[in-house]
């Protein structure tokens, strides 16, 4: 029987704030323990919390962007669990009125073998903000535990879809998708190595056309992509076994161990908190209204979709090149901005889908550490245009960019890559060649058009590639002709 | 002198007729022979104190001194002020010093008020006769085997000693009233929101208010004057224009000058339940409000009895939360041995809270259970709007609300103790004006003699609707016009 294995995700974002979504306390990464901690932080008797609005500014701007509801009035709630590194006791969250209620986000899925790329909408639940706690230290003072706060009320977003993905590609592609989209709309870094974009993965397996879903077990704290769809595809595999065996699945929470590539529980669900939430008395209900919507609105940077559809009206691109263009904000700027420099929409296009970002993927770099900028590759695709190089002569230049060796036209120059464009030069290489190549010839005009061909490709041999090839199939032409 | 109204010793300083260190010097001297046997400070710290009484004279002498510059001042222990210790009458924070200081701290202090000390009280204001504090008991001023009330017993004691000018208290059930009640003096539970709750050692969030414990109404009007404001580190403080709370008192001068007031007395204030020789004393106060020209209204707020359940569902499922930050973690009290994590939360909070504390820790935490919260909490809070209904129908008859403060005299110290439901029926009449939020207040209106009691003060309460505080106090002002309950002082060396 065949199987099916179904996955939901929990986004936790850091927001970009200047400051703790309940304290006026700095949030800077890295800074020593517990100097970014006012008594806010360190929950002294007697501290109150005001709720940061940058942070409210954040939630609305993602309901917007993913066409969510957004709740004219949430409530903050409780909620209570002892832990060192959870100053009060309990953490400042959502319950059961959340900023962001339902809402969609569209995904690419690569593909994947002979399964050709399609797209998918992902359902989100709701999102909501919280306040992050802060960190256990280990080890720092032999035999002693630590406690640093200064990650303590750092503001999150955490983001919930509905059990919609079926594989681990498209989780992946949506983990990819929403990491680039809050980005893109300037609410989180992005950083995922200091924790600013965490994934908790809900996966359970059940066979194919069931309805119901199984026991579902949470990979917590995922934080790359790839060690995403590791945990994944072994999680999803041990399901499987376990059931076949005979076995069943408990709900728990599991850990990935990315040195073995395995997964192992962590604490099973029977034993976990009962975190008593009720609605925090310290903090009056958020209120959003139409005005407050419509000022964030007019925020808004354009979204992937409306640039996507304006990509494929102005520059007439297609769907495939507008989406890969729109995949991140960071890509589309770099267009964008090539297209301003002077470069051909399509031609940029190419280039940015084609060779820039497989130079990127192959250095593990992002666009925005491209070793050659969005106007260097315009100077360069505008020698192509006005037929100074030719497009493969455009390739090696752009590997000599990438290394540093300067401008296109400095390693055009240095190269000696430019065009013949005096014709006299071409037509007296064309001659020679005809010379040598008669029998060639005779089988041209005896009607072997392949033959026309290979004379292009001896006449470019000789030029060593700096023929024009428009201009030498015209000149051959009119010489075969004569 | 010791007996002086705030505006009278105001006066003298700025007549330099009296330094501020000599009179801080004078209270502290008082404290010095009472406390002791009283019990009502917990914390001294003479240089502290008169450091600020000679920066509060050089202030006067610069002449820009306010109302309560150089006055001394007792703080419920429940403030956080910056280097004193700040214990909330608990182990738990025994050893406690606050390094900052609550909005009230710092409004008295830019007041150029001085700081005589932190007063006793309940631990972690959970109490209605100081017993639970960990720091012991306090003797009523009025009869040394009485308590004050709680859980601003110590406040309330100082002032009746006169160990202070003026107090401050909180009150989530009626910890100001009551103690004002049972140690006869003037105490205000502002609308909740007037007062920022920044640095006030949180109880129950929703109930929680803090508001002046003085001599008289005029005293608490001064008090407000500086406590009430709005704060932008407390999310519920209300943002309202500054009020002088004063700004009613003696308004109209005639001999009727609470002619066409309209006071509703309910009937489940008067109920089974009331010590009859109390019932005398209040009926006799609303006699004199007639002959100030007031209309007796009946009325009845039907929801009354459930005030009490709902409170004690309430306001344990947050305070056992609010607690929950006392873990020995980061200060505090922590156990001196223990095996792991898990122990040491266990130990430390077992060691460092007292039997009531726990108590409601328990009840909070089993009525915000899953498969309970229906049941006790979310039920509870639909009557609390059910109760705030029944005061909104009642001020659509009346101006004010009158009745008694506490069901009897102060009790003798041990008498309660052991019967917690006794005790907590001591806030029968207090506790629905935190359930509204509606600003209430107790005024001394006499003597009452029980058995083998001596006579002991009685509290008239007044509840207001909201933000009405400075008629209610110019309603308690003009019955202290005619009657000098609010100045009888207790015989120490007899009590």
């Amino acid at each position: 029987m065949e199987w099916e294995v179904v996955i939901g995700l929990e986004t936790h974002t850091q927001l970009q704030t200047n400051t703790k979504i309940f304290s006026g306390a700095p949030i800077k990464y890295g800074a020593e323990p517990n100097t970014q901690a006012c008594e806010v932080s360190i929950a002294l008797p007697g501290v109150l919390p005001v709720l940061n609005k940058q942070a409210v500014e954040c939630a609305i701007k993602f309901g917007l962007a993913i066409n969510a509801e957004i709740a004219p009035r949430s409530v903050f709630a409780r909620k209570n669990y002892f832990y060192p590194d959870l100053p009060k006791g309990y953490q400042i969250s959502q319950f059961e009125l959340p900023v962001v209620g339902k809402g969609a986000v569209t995904i690419q899925v690569p593909a994947q073998g002979k399964k050709p790329a399609y797209e998918k909408v992902i359902n989100i639940t709701r999102a909501h903000l919280e306040e992050d706690a802060g960190k256990s230290v280990h080890g720092a003072v032999e035999g002693m535990s630590g406690i640093d706060l200064n990650r303590a009320g750092t503001p999150l977003l955490e983001i919930v879809t509905e059990p919609d993905m079926r594989s681990a590609a498209e989780a992946v592609a949506y983990a990819k998708q929403l990491h680039e989209l809050v980005q893109w709309i300037g609410i989180c870094d992005g950083n995922m190595q200091e924790g600013s974009f965490r994934c908790d993965v809900n996966v359970s397996v059940r066979h194919k056309g069931s309805e119901k879903l199984g026991t579902r077990r949470e990979i917590k704290n995922l934080n790359s992509f790839k060690f995403m769809q590791q945990a994944i595809e072994y999680e999803t595999r041990w399901q499987i076994e376990t059931l076949e065996d005979g076995g069943s699945i408990h709900q728990a929470t599991v850990l990935f161990n990315p040195d073995t590539g395995e997964t192992r529980a962590m604490r099973s669900k029977e034993e976990a908190n009962d975190y008593r939430y009720f609605p925090d008395p310290d903090l009056l209900p958020l209120m959003i209204s139409a005005e407050d919507k419509a000022r964030v609105q007019a925020s808004m940077p354009e979204l992937p979709e409306a640039m996507k559809a304006r990509f494929e009206a102005e520059y007439g691109l297609s769907s495939y090149d507008t989406g890969a263009l729109t995949s991140s904000r960071g890509l589309a700027d770099y267009f964008v901005a090539a297209v301003k420099a002077g470069a051909e929409a399509k031609q940029a296009a190419n280039w940015v889908t084609g060779n820039v970002s497989a130079k990127l993927n192959a250095e593990d770099k992002s666009i925005s550490s491209s070793a050659v900028a969005a106007e260097a590759l315009a100077q360069l695709l505008q020698r192509v245009a006005d037929g100074t190089i030719s497009n493969n002569a455009a390739k090696e230049v752009f590997e000599a960019m990438w290394i540093g060796e300067g401008n296109a036209d400095a390693i055009i120059e240095a190269k000696g890559l430019k065009q013949m464009s005096d014709s006299g030069a071409v037509e007296a290489i064309i001659d020679e060649v005809l010379t040598a190549n008669a029998a060639m010839v005779e089988e041209y005009k005896a009607g072997k058009e392949k033959a026309f061909n290979a004379l292009v490709g001896q006449i470019m041999k000789a030029s060593k590639g700096k023929a024009n090839p428009a201009q030498v199939n015209d000149l051959l032409m009119k010489k075969l002709k004569a | 002198m010791i007996n002086s109204s705030l505006k009278q010793l105001a006066s003298m300083l700025q007549a330099k007729k009296i330094s501020s260190v000599e009179l801080t010097q004078s209270f502290l001297t008082r404290i010095t022979q009472y406390n002791p046997s009283i019990n009502a400070y917990i914390a001294l710290d003479e240089a502290k104190t008169l450091a600020q009484a000679k920066a509060a004279d050089v202030r006067i002498a610069a002449g820009n001194a306010t109302a309560l510059t150089g006055i001394p001042l007792a703080q419920k222990d429940i403030f956080c002020a910056q280097g004193w210790k700040t214990t909330c009458g608990s182990k738990m924070l025994a050893n406690f010093i606050a390094p900052y200081d609550a909005h009230v701290i710092t409004q008295f202090d830019q007041a150029g008020a001085v700081n005589l000390g932190k007063t006793n009280m309940d631990e972690f204001a959970m109490g209605s006769s100081n017993e639970t504090s960990y720091f012991g008991g306090v003797k009523n001023p009025w009869s040394f085997d009485h308590v004050p009330g709680g859980s601003s017993g110590g406040s309330a004691a100082a002032v009746a000693a006169r160990l202070c000018a003026a107090a401050t208290g909180t009150d989530t059930g009626g910890s100001i009233r009551q103690p004002a009640s049972l140690c006869g003096l003037t105490g205000l539970k502002p609308s909740y929101g007037v007062v920022s709750r920044y640095g006030m050692i949180a109880f129950a969030s929703s109930l929680d208010q803090a508001g002046p414990m003085a001599k008289s109404a005029e005293d608490c009007a001064l008090m407000m004057n500086v406590m009430a404001g709005f704060d932008e580190r407390d999310s519920t403080s209300l943002q309202r224009d500054k009020e002088d709370y004063s700004r009613e008192l003696n308004k109209p001068q005639t001999d009727q000058p609470l002619l066409g007031l309209k006071i509703g007395l309910p009937k489940e204030f008067f109920a089974e339940g009331l010590d009859e020789s109390v019932a005398q004393v209040i009926t006799a106060a609303i006699d004199v409000y007639k002959k100030l020209g007031a209309q007796i209204i009946d009325i009845s707020l039907p929801n009354t009895g459930l005030s009490i359940p709902v409170y004690y569902v309430l306001a344990p499922a947050e305070a056992s939360s609010n607690l929950s930050r006392y873990d020995g973690v980061r200060y505090g009290h922590r156990a001196a041995e223990y095996a792991d994590l898990n122990d040491m939360y266990n130990k430390s909070r077992a060691e460092g809270f007292g039997a009531e504390v726990k108590r409601r820790i328990l009840i909070g935490t089993y009525v915000l259970s899953a498969g309970y919260y229906d049941a006790y909490y979310l039920k509870a809070q639909q009557i609390r709007r059910l109760i705030a209904h029944d005061f909104i129908e009642a001020f659509k008859q009346c101006d004010v609300i009158m009745g008694p403060a506490a069901p009897s005299t102060a009790f003798k110290a041990g008498e309660k103790v052991d019967d917690p439901v006794a005790m907590y029926l001591q806030d029968i009449y207090t506790i629905s004006t935190n359930l509204a939020g509606l600003p209430g207040m107790s005024l001394p209106a006499g003597f009452a003699q029980t058995k083998d009691a001596p006579a002991l003060p009685v509290g008239l309460q007044i509840i207001g609707n909201y933000f009405d505080e400075a008629r209610m106090l110019n309603v308690a002002h003009q019955y202290q016009q005619v009657t000098d309950w609010h100045q009888q002082m207790p015989d120490l060396k007899r009590a």
